[in-house]
């Protein structure tokens, strides 16, 4: 119990609960891009790859649970942190230079919500296909695809083009993953200084794989969307 | 030469403050910030007016004491000085100097530019020493340390406890401190028996103090006089954990 109040009640508790959901955000969204990449491998590659995460049944749901849960307590423990810190310093200077400290490192909060609110509208977009956020005035859900072996299921590949196709979607989407890139370009350093796994040695290191992943991320994702705004997969819809 | 200072004035705790402009004439480039308002003062007490109130001790950036905010940097933005060791050469002919006290809910404003610092003597009080018992003196060298350990425990020892990392952070977190001062104890062997308690104790006390939380950007190790780099930080992360996962 002592411990569970440390965890939860002491400001370095909370930055190791914000840290370990962290890692394990940072996790997902390296397996998600990878995921996504295989659109570029043609419709049947990503149709399989979608109806073989669909097929999970009762794990699908276990690790959609344990997503929200993670969610959860990064958000939770961000709006608490923030409001200490906030509350922390009342008065502030008549010029804020914010010496040594990096843009990325003072937005945290704010990238995060925006990508937050991305994710909310990225769920009922793509995930709940819900009709009326799509801008495309189709209907994702109708979408069909029969795979090499036989099997019919729901065509990813079409839903992706089209739901692509829509300037502002993907926009938002671009602007999205760069405050996932910015977020993550401190964030990925930051945690493993809350985990406390750093030193002199491994500080430079650590602080560099984030920058560079950072970089991989919002290039692997913004690919996406602006090669079908290049006319990508118009083709092979065909 | 002459400059313009812009600076915090504050009758006690419980007044509202406000900025007051002086001008400082003839200023020498080789006298320190402190000096410089040394004579400011000088003319203001000729005057019959109050002088400016500040905080100074030992004047050779060794005790702490100082504190000044110059143009939005603790300490003035020099690496690894203190503002009793900035000097005027860094300031140009006819410029509008700001200076105001340490920001942070646990340092109250007492006057003008000095705070209550009494919070760090609270965490210190919680932890930053070492336990042992009174009697003849040990031999020299009766505990080996390591090269490497000793180093270490004596970079972080540098911490002269100014507080200047508190008032860079934007979130007023006094975690550079604190992790000085746990690094220093917990690395060596006559700190080590108390080690668990300690960090526990010490962050406990930091908490209750309303600082704020470390959100990793580095104002603090930038600003800090005595260069205490973050790794003490991750340190003090580190041992936390270990500490409360043995039951602290």
């Amino acid at each position: 119990m002592k411990l569970l109040y440390r965890l939860f009640r002491s400001s370095l508790g909370r930055k190791y609960i914000m840290g370990v959901t962290g890692l394990c955000l940072f996790a997902f969204v390296v397996g998600h891009m990878v995921g996504n990449l295989q659109v570029f491998l043609g419709p049947e590659a990503i149709n399989r790859y979608a109806h073989f995460l669909q097929s999970t049944g009762e794990l699908l749901w276990l690790v959609r649970l344990a997503m929200l849960s993670i969610v959860g307590l990064h958000i939770w423990s961000a709006v608490v942190l923030t409001l200490e810190n906030r509350a922390a310093r009342p008065v502030r200077y008549t010029q804020d230079v914010f010496y040594g400290a990096s843009y990325a490192s003072r937005t945290m909060i704010g990238s995060g919500f925006v990508i937050a609110a991305f994710v909310l509208f990225h769920l009922l977009h793509y995930t709940v296909q819900v009709k009326g956020v799509n801008l495309t005035g189709q209907d994702f859900t109708t979408f069909e695809t029969t795979l090499k072996n036989g099997t019919v299921t729901h065509d990813v590949f079409k839903m992706m083009v089209v739901g692509f196709s829509n300037v502002w979607v993907s926009l938002f989407y671009v602007v999205a993953v760069s405050l996932l890139s910015l977020h993550l370009g401190h964030g990925i350093g930051a945690l493993f200084q809350s985990l406390g796994l750093k030193n002199d040695v491994w500080t430079p290191r650590l602080d560099r794989f984030g920058k560079v992943i950072a970089w991989v991320l919002v290039i692997g994702y913004a690919s996406i969307p602006i090669a079908i705004l290049l006319g990508y997969g118009k083709e092979a819809l065909k | 030469m002459n400059l313009t200072l812009k600076v915090w004035r504050q009758k006690d705790a419980n007044s509202p403050g406000r900025f007051e402009t002086y001008e400082a004439r003839d200023v020498i480039a080789d006298m320190s910030f402190l000096e410089m308002l040394d004579v400011v003062n000088e003319e203001l007490i000729a005057a019959g007016k109050e002088p400016i109130m500040f905080d100074s001790d030992c004047r050779e950036g060794i005790c702490g004491t100082c504190s000044l905010v110059i143009n939005g940097i603790p300490h003035g933005g020099h690496r690894g000085t203190t503002v009793c060791q900035l000097h005027m050469r860094h300031f140009q002919d006819g410029q509008t100097i700001t200076v105001e006290p340490w920001r942070a809910r646990p340092f109250p404003v007492i006057r003008d530019l000095i705070v209550d610092r009494k919070a760090f003597d609270r965490i210190i009080q919680a932890g930053g020493f070492i336990s042992v018992n009174t009697g003849g003196t040990p031999d020299g060298n009766a505990i080996p340390v390591s090269k490497q350990i000793s180093d270490k425990a004596m970079d972080a020892a540098a911490c002269i406890g100014c507080g200047a990392c508190v008032a860079a952070c934007k979130n007023a977190s006094a975690m550079l401190f604190v992790s000085a001062k746990v690094t220093h104890l917990n690395l060596l062997p006559q700190g080590k028996a108390e080690k668990d308690r300690r960090v526990a104790r010490m962050v406990s006390t930091m908490d209750e103090a309303g600082f704020g939380n470390c959100t990793v950007t580095g104002s603090c190790a930038a600003v800090c006089p005595k260069e205490i780099p973050l790794d003490m930080i991750a340190k003090m992360n580190r041992d936390y954990a270990l500490a409360i996962f043995k039951g602290e």
